[in-house]
């Protein structure tokens, strides 16, 4: 089929979101050093929270927002050998959500919203902050609506057929994106905009953080998901063998999307206007969601080892050796794996109801979510990146071996970076300083961690350099390259699947269930209880 | 349909452990009653010195007839105040906090003492300090410009100690 036109949609979302990336990377590494105080004409608090601010936006939401989108369109069309769906409602979405990333980022360059990336009120930014980031979100629906649109499509012309597992996990993260980001859409339309244009006096703190919550945890699975579709629907194929078991793929993408809705509470877990009871509740359902992880890590290390034994590879952990190490998307898994077992452990202790007190708001935080969402899922980006280009572009890429290196040095910088953030966070440094003040014995303590975290920074900001530059190569390369991607074949092809497996329409309603019970008088107690609103707080 | 045996007895495994996590989160909750720090109660954080709790002279630490100590403390950018106290090791503590304006987090560096503190909210925790020295009481939630110059400090002395600094006016020492 022609799909060089979903090739070039495909395409350009992705080049905004490493776009978005570079610029964020460049961000890091300053952050790092402004924060160890070793350089002191560097000190600007002004700058330093615009810039943690802007760090947080692209890489959060930009980069993350336009890559699911770019993955999506490609993977639909070529899974589903379908046209995109109304190319000019596709390019619309992503018109929608760039003018809101170019209206967002003024305010945060011009240090008018630093209010960090998570935007809790009272502390209020410029209005455009508001109004971009809602664009943004506004534009990833049409593509939502595009990957729903297009499955079900497919389905009518190929009834009782099971969905390309690819197209199945996609159209997952569409729905999953549309309840996520509800909770957030509700707090800025009906919260943040009218209260920030003073269309209102005043705010209520606590249901702005009890709707932002709805949204906080899941969204982390809509940024993983892409990186979990290609463990299960890639890897295996790059590796030389096959998925493991289709079955359990669809069921572990269902548990995510199900189960990640209604667990946002643990992002509570200190504050004040949410009881214990309903704490313990989204406590219990955070530990339920471990198990699509669970799963996952299972499948896919067995399909890896169906790889590795198909490459000849024997004995106990012979297939390890056997793996092709230097493809990079199976190195891209390899060294994700290792991290999401590191920060797995990390996220188990703030999950955990009690234990969370010791680490909540200290350096902890950002070292677990750097290894988990800056490690294990943007290296699948990178690796995704190095698979994709070729294919999209039409051009070979243009040095393997840099891509190798690029990926090692991302794992070597991000344990480099991460450990001392962790063990910061133990001996108490909060989160989000710009400078240490605290005249106190213990502070002392930190500076060598601050130091290791310099040098981690510095790894990362090399390792960025390499794929941008690897990929701007490939971009402007002469020779051609023709190929499609391909995806990995189940040992066995799933044959009378149930409609449980293939269809989202039960889910539905089960997400809806659940969020009612999770989220429904917490919210509701608002409206019930007399609180006190808030002003508005500059920065 | 097919689900290989293995993928089975691994899926089992899984519910297993995730189980068992849960088994001893709701043990601790439900028997001993280790809690995260929640209480559902809204105040006026404009009008904090004109309540009968958080007016100025108020605030820090007072005995409760039960021998346990409840410490106000109102947090605001960009400080806690009282700005030091000292404070009993051993003995039931309740901070009771408020924010004046926007939204601080606290925590004392090494202990579970950590809550945020929402405007509207009276965030309260209930705890006990173990070993004594001098701590420094920091913000930690991003506030605003001035945050990382957010802290205060508190001495953790042992309780005969604290008992002896504290007796009322006019009661002599024998
Ligand atoms: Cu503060």
């Amino acid at each position: 089929m022609n799909n060089a036109v979903e090739k070039k949609l495909a395409l350009t979302h992705l080049w905004v979101a490493f776009g978005a990336f570079a610029l964020a990377a460049v961000m890091g590494l300053y952050q790092v050093v402004e924060r160890s105080g070793f350089f002191g004409f560097l000190a600007s608090r002004e700058v330093y929270y615009a810039s943690v601010s802007t760090h947080g936006v692209l890489m959060g939401f930009v980069l993350t927002t336009f890559f699911i989108m770019g993955f999506g369109y490609y993977v639909a069309t070529s899974s589903l050998k379908l046209p995109v769906w109304n190319k000019t409602f596709a390019w619309t979405g992503f018109g929608v959500a760039l003018a809101g990333v170019v209206m967002a980022a003024l305010p945060l360059l011009g240090g008018a919203a630093s209010v960090l990336y998570t935007f809790y009120p009272p502390m209020k930014a410029h209005p455009m902050f508001y109004i971009g980031a809602t664009l943004l979100v506004v534009g990833s629906w049409f593509w939502c609506v595009s990957m729903i649109v297009m499955y079900v499509q497919w389905k009518k012309a190929n009834p009782g057929q099971p969905v390309p597992l690819v197209m199945f996990a996609t159209t997952a993260n569409a729905i999953l994106w549309l309840w996520t980001s509800a909770g957030v859409a509700l707090e800025v339309l009906f919260q943040l905009i009218p209260w920030a244009l003073g269309w209102v006096d005043t705010i209520d703190d606590g249901l702005a953080r009890t709707l932002f919550a709805w949204t906080l945890h899941p969204i982390v699975y809509f940024w993983l998901i892409p990186s979990y579709t290609a463990f299960y629907c890639l890897v295996p194929k790059q590796a030389g063998g096959f998925l493991f078991s289709d079955e359990m793929a669809r069921a572990a993408f269902i548990l995510l999307v199900v189960f990640s809705l209604p667990i946002g509470f643990h992002h509570l877990y200190m504050d004040p206007e949410q009881g214990h009871g309903w704490k313990l509740l989204h406590g219990v359902g955070t530990f339920i969601v471990t198990l699509p992880t669970f799963i996952t890590g299972f499948t896919v290390i067995a399909s890896l080892e169906i790889a590795g034994r198909l490459n000849g590879g024997k004995g106990l952990f012979g297939w390890i050796a056997a793996l092709p190490w230097t493809n990079p998307m199976v190195l891209a898994m390899i060294l994700g794996l290792l991290m999401l077992i590191l920060g797995g452990f990390g996220g188990l202790i703030n999950a955990s109801y009690a234990m969370n007190a010791m680490v909540h708001n200290t350096a902890w935080v950002p070292g677990h979510f750097h290894l988990i969402f800056g490690g294990t899922t943007i290296i699948m980006y990178f690796g995704i990146a190095y698979y994709f280009w070729p294919v999209l572009s039409g051009k070979p890429l243009f040095c393997k071996s840099l891509a190798l290196t690029q990926l090692w040095t991302w794992f070597i910088g991000m344990m480099i970076m991460t450990t001392p953030w962790h063990i910061l966070g133990l001996l108490g440094q909060p989160r989000r300083i710009d400078s240490v003040n605290y005249n106190n014995l213990l502070t002392l303590s930190w500076e060598p961690y601050e130091a290791t975290m310099i040098f981690g920074g510095a790894i990362l900001l090399y390792s960025s350099g390499l794929l941008i530059y690897n990929l701007y190569k490939t971009q402007i390369g002469t020779e051609t390259y023709q190929g499609e991607v391909e995806y990995a074949e189940p040992i066995h092809a799933p044959t009378d699947l149930p409609e449980y497996l293939n269809s989202f329409k039960v889910w539905n309603i089960v997400i809806a269930v659940f969020m009612l019970i999770a989220f429904g008088y917490p919210i509701l107690q608002f409206f019930l209880m007399e609180t006190f609103g808030s002003g508005r707080w500059g920065v | 349909m097919h689900i290989d045996q293995l993928e089975k007895k691994w899926a089992s495994i899984s519910l297993g452990i995730a189980g068992l996590f849960v088994a001893v989160i709701l043990t601790s909750a439900l028997f001993h009653g280790i809690h995260a720090p929640s209480n559902v109660e809204t105040i006026d954080s404009a009008r904090l010195h004109l309540s009968e709790e958080f007016a100025e002279d108020n605030l820090g630490p007072q005995r409760n007839p039960d021998g346990g100590i409840t410490v106000r403390m109102v947090a605001g950018r960009y400080g806690f105040y009282p700005k030091t106290m000292t404070l009993p090791a051993e003995t039931n503590l309740t901070f009771r906090w408020v924010s004046l304006d926007v939204i601080h987090g606290v925590h004392i560096p090494m202990t579970n003492m950590s809550t945020m503190i929402v405007p509207g909210y009276v965030a309260q925790v209930k705890t006990v300090l173990h070993h004594t020295g001098d701590y420094p009481l920091l913000c930690n939630e991003y506030c605003g410009m001035g945050h990382a110059h957010m802290w205060s400090n508190v001495k953790v002395v042992t309780k005969s100690d604290w008992d002896d600094m504290n007796k009322p006016a006019g009661v002599s020492h024998e």
